[in-house]
C-alpha cells in the first residue's frame, strides 16, 4: 500500500483554531503544497497579516514575519528587497488587503515587486465577528450591514484579481476556489503557477482564493459552499486575468 | 484495496468530504469526538478508487489516502 | 581616512547612513527633511543598496520593518505628518524587538503646522508616540557633526539593544551647513542577528518575528524585560554635555537648536560675570536623569529653554532634586519664533538668584 495523499511536510500536524468549514486550511494546504512542489519551503518568508489567518506561524513551519493590519505587501517589499533570493509571499484577508492595505497593495503591485500574494476574500471580517468587507455583497446582510449591503451608501465589492490586472507590475493574477474537487485541483494549479513565477523572477503574482466563512454567514458548512457556488462565483468568476509569461 | 483514514482528532465535522466523494463513501458520525465535533467516516472500502477528492476538499488535512502500489 | 566636509545636516545624515552600512531607505518627501531621500535616491544604489520613495510614510515603516525582520540595516526619515503616520510600524517594531533607524527632522504642528523649526514633537519621540507602553532610543543633534555622528550611533545602538532608535532634529539643524569631519564607521562589537528571518533550513528552528504575545504571562514578561533594559540603556549609553557647570548658579539647560543659541546666551552671561553653565542632553532617551539630579545637589536652579510651550521641562522637574527649581523660557514653533541669545540673555538675567 502507498500513501498517495499526506499532509505536505511544511505544515504543521496540529488542529487549527479555524472553524469547521473554514477553507483557510484548505487554501494552507494549497499553498504548502506548491512550496514543496518547487522545492522553495528553506528558502521561503512567509509575511502574516491580521485577521483570521493571524497566526500563519503556527501552521507553516517557515519563517514568518508578523505585519502590521494591511501593510504586508510593504512588509513584503522590505524583506524582499533585503533577501532578493528568498521566496516572500504575503496571505491576507478581505479588511487586511482591500481595506486598510489598499495603498499598499496597489502601490506593491505597481511597483511590480517580486512577491507572491494570496488573497482569501470570504466577503466578511471573520475575526472580528462577521462585519462587512469591501467584498461583501450588495445585499449581503453582515454586522455592520444588518439591512443589507447598499451600493448607494457603501459602493460595490472590490474585485481585486481583475482591478490588479490592471496594473503594468503584475505579472500574474487569478481567481480559484475550492469549494468542488475540480476547483480544488485548479486552484492547487494556480497557486503553483503564482510561486513559478516568483521562482524565475517573472514579476508579482496575486491569487485571489474565494472561501467560505460558515460562522459569520451563519450557515453550516455545506450550506455555505452552496453560497459560494451559486452566488460568489457569478459575481466573482474563477480564472486567469493576467499571465504576462504564459506559465 | 484502496481506502483513506479519517483523523478522528482533527477533523472538525465540516461535511465537506461528503460532497466531494463521487461514490458517496464518506458519512457523518452519530457520536461526537473528544472535542465535540460529529466527524466523517469512511464507508466503503470496497468501492474506493483512492481518488483522493475527500482529502482534497477536507480544510483540515484530517484524510490519508492509500493506493495499490501499481506494478 | 576622515574626509573634511561642507555639508547640510540633513545630507550629514545620508553619508552617515551609508558608511554605517545602511543596505535599505525607505521614506516619502516632506519638508524639511527631503535631502535626506534625494541624497540617498543616487547614492545607495551606486553603494548597491535598495532606495525606493515610498507610496506613504506608512508603507515605508513597514518595509523598514519587514527589512529589519530580514536582517540588514533599513531606516526611514521624515518629519512631524509622517511620523504620526509611523507610529504604529514603529510600535510593531517595538513590540517585534526590530532594530531600524528613523530620523526626525521637526517641523512646526499640529496637524499640517508649517515648516520652521520646532522641539514640540519632544512627547511624540520619547513618550512611546505609539500604542502599547515602549520606548525608542532618542539621539539630539546639535550641530551638523552631531547629525553624522548620530546617526551612525543610532544604527549600532538599535543593533545592540534590538529596539527602533531616532534621530531627532529640527529644520535648523537639517538645513544648515557646517563643516564636518566624516569619521569613519566606529568599530563596535555588534551581536549577531539570530532571529532574523531568513527562509528556515532543514534541522534549524523556525523563527518568528511578531508581537503578539497571548501565552499566560507572555506580555507581561516581555514588559518587564523591556523594563530592564531601557535601565541598562540609562546606566550604560546615557550622553549629554555639560559646559561650565562646576560653579553654576543657575543651569541653562537645552537640546538641539536651543542648545545652540543657549550656548552663546551663556557665554554672554560669563562675559558679564554671571555664573552660569549649560546641560545639553544628547540622548533624550534615554535621559540623562542621573546628572541632573547630581548637579541639582549644589545648583539649585535651572532655565529650561525650548521651541515649545515646555515639554522637556517635564524630564528637567523629575530628575532635579526636590528642592531645586526649574524656571522655563519657551516660543512655541513657528515662523519668526527662533530666540535670539540675547531673548535668552535676558532670560538669565532675569530669573538668575
Amino acid at each position: 500500500m502507498k500513501q498517495v495523499f499526506s499532509r505536505p511536510l511544511n505544515l504543521k500536524d496540529v488542529q487549527t483554531h479555524f472553524c469547521p468549514g473554514c477553507q483557510h486550511g484548505a487554501i494552507h494546504r494549497l499553498v504548502a503544497e506548491a512550496l514543496h512542489d518547487l522545492g522553495i519551503r528553506d528558502r521561503t518568508i512567509g509575511i502574516a497579516s491580521v485577521g483570521c489567518s493571524v497566526f500563519l506561524y503556527s501552521y507553516f513551519d517557515i519563517d514568518v514575519v508578523e505585519s502590521p493590519h494591511g501593510r504586508a505587501p510593504a512588509v513584503a517589499t522590505g524583506a524582499k528587497r533585503a533577501r532578493p533570493d528568498r521566496i516572500v509571499f504575503t496571505y491576507q484577508g478581505d479588511g487586511d488587503l482591500a481595506a486598510i492595505g489598499t495603498s499598499e497593495i496597489i502601490h506593491a503591485a505597481n511597483r511590480g515587486e517580486d512577491i507572491t500574494v494570496i488573497f482569501v476574500n470570504n466577503t466578511t471580517y471573520g475575526m472580528t465577528g462577521g462585519q462587512m468587507a469591501p467584498t461583501t455583497m450588495p445585499g449581503q446582510k453582515t454586522s455592520t450591514s444588518p439591512a443589507g449591503r447598499d451600493i448607494k451608501n457603501d459602493g460595490a465589492p472590490f474585485k481585486m484579481a481583475e482591478l490588479l490586472s490592471n496594473l503594468g507590475g503584475v505579472a500574474y493574477s487569478a481567481r480559484v476556489a475550492v469549494n468542488s474537487p475540480k476547483n480544488v485541483l485548479q486552484a492547487k494549479k494556480m497557486i503553483n503557477t503564482a510561486f513559478r513565477y516568483q521562482v524565475e523572477g517573472r514579476g508579482f503574482s496575486f491569487i485571489e482564493a474565494l472561501s467560505i466563512c460558515p460562522t459569520n454567514w451563519g450557515m453550516k458548512p455545506l450550506q455555505a459552499n452552496q453560497r459560494l457556488t451559486e452566488e460568489m462565483i457569478p459575481y466573482f468568476p474563477l480564472g486567469v486575468y493576467k499571465n504576462t509569461a504564459n506559465l | 484495496m484502496p481506502h483513506i483514514t479519517i483523523d478522528q482528532e482533527r477533523c472538525k465535522g465540516c461535511g465537506l468530504c461528503t460532497i466531494a466523494c463521487p461514490k458517496k463513501l464518506v458519512s457523518m458520525s452519530e457520536s461526537p469526538n473528544s472535542l465535540g465535533f460529529y466527524v466523517a467516516v469512511f464507508s466503503g472500502p470496497e468501492q474506493c478508487t483512492g481518488c483522493a477528492m475527500c482529502a482534497e476538499m477536507c480544510p483540515d488535512v484530517a484524510i490519508a489516502v492509500f493506493k495499490e502500489r501499481t506494478p | 581616512m576622515s574626509e573634511k566636509l561642507f555639508v547640510k545636516g540633513n545630507e550629514a545624515v545620508a553619508m552617515a547612513a551609508l558608511e554605517a552600512g545602511v543596505r535599505c531607505y525607505f521614506g516619502y518627501p516632506i519638508t524639511p527633511q527631503s535631502d535626506i531621500p534625494e541624497y540617498l535616491s543616487h547614492a545607495l544604489p551606486k553603494a548597491g543598496g535598495t532606495f525606493i520613495q515610498v507610496e506613504s510614510e506608512i508603507g515605508a515603516i513597514n518595509m523598514v520593518l519587514g527589512a529589519s525582520a530580514a536582517g540588514v540595516r533599513a531606516m526611514t526619515s521624515s518629519s512631524g505628518p509622517g511620523i504620526s503616520l509611523k507610529q504604529e510600524g514603529i510600535s510593531y517594531m517595538a513590540g517585534s524587538e526590530l532594530p531600524g533607524v528613523i530620523v526626525d527632522i521637526m517641523r512646526q504642528g499640529p496637524g499640517l503646522g508649517g515648516i520652521d523649526a520646532s522641539q514640540a514633537d519632544y512627547w511624540q519621540a520619547t513618550r512611546g508616540g505609539g500604542h502599547g507602553g515602549y520606548r525608542i532610543i532618542v539621539l539630539a543633534p546639535a550641530s551638523v557633526q552631531e547629525m553624522y555622528d548620530l546617526t551612525m550611533l543610532a544604527f549600532d545602538l538599535s543593533d545592540i539593544y534590538r529596539m527602533p532608535a531616532m534621530v531627532l532634529a529640527d529644520s535648523v539643524i537639517g538645513q544648515m551647513k557646517e563643516s564636518i569631519v566624516a569619521n569613519p564607521r566606529p568599530m563596535v562589537e555588534l551581536p549577531a542577528k539570530e532571529w532574523a528571518v531568513r527562509g528556515r533550513q532543514e534541522g534549524q528552528a523556525q523563527n518568528v518575528v511578531k508581537s503578539l504575545k497571548l501565552g499566560d504571562g507572555e506580555m507581561e514578561a516581555f514588559h518587564w524585560s523591556m523594563h530592564a533594559r531601557y535601565k541598562e540603556l540609562a546606566e550604560k549609553e546615557s550622553r549629554w554635555e555639560e559646559l561650565y557647570t562646576e560653579d553654576a548658579e543657575l543651569i541653562v539647560t537645552a537640546f538641539g537648536s536651543t542648545a545652540r543659541i543657549s550656548r552663546t546666551a551663556v557665554a554672554m552671561a560669563r562675559e558679564a560675570g554671571l555664573k552660569v553653565g549649560l546641560l545639553r542632553p544628547i540622548t533624550l532617551f534615554p535621559f540623562p536623569a542621573h546628572v541632573y539630579l547630581a548637579l541639582s545637589q549644589r545648583c539649585k536652579l535651572f532655565l529650561d529653554i525650548e521651541l515649545s510651550t515646555g515639554q522637556m521641562i517635564d524630564d528637567v522637574r523629575l530628575s532635579v532634586a526636590r528642592d531645586a527649581d526649574v524656571a522655563f523660557y519657551g516660543r512655541p514653533p513657528g515662523a519668526g519664533s527662533l530666540p535670539t541669545p540675547e531673548e535668552i540673555f535676558q532670560q538669565i538675567r532675569k530669573v538668575y538668584p
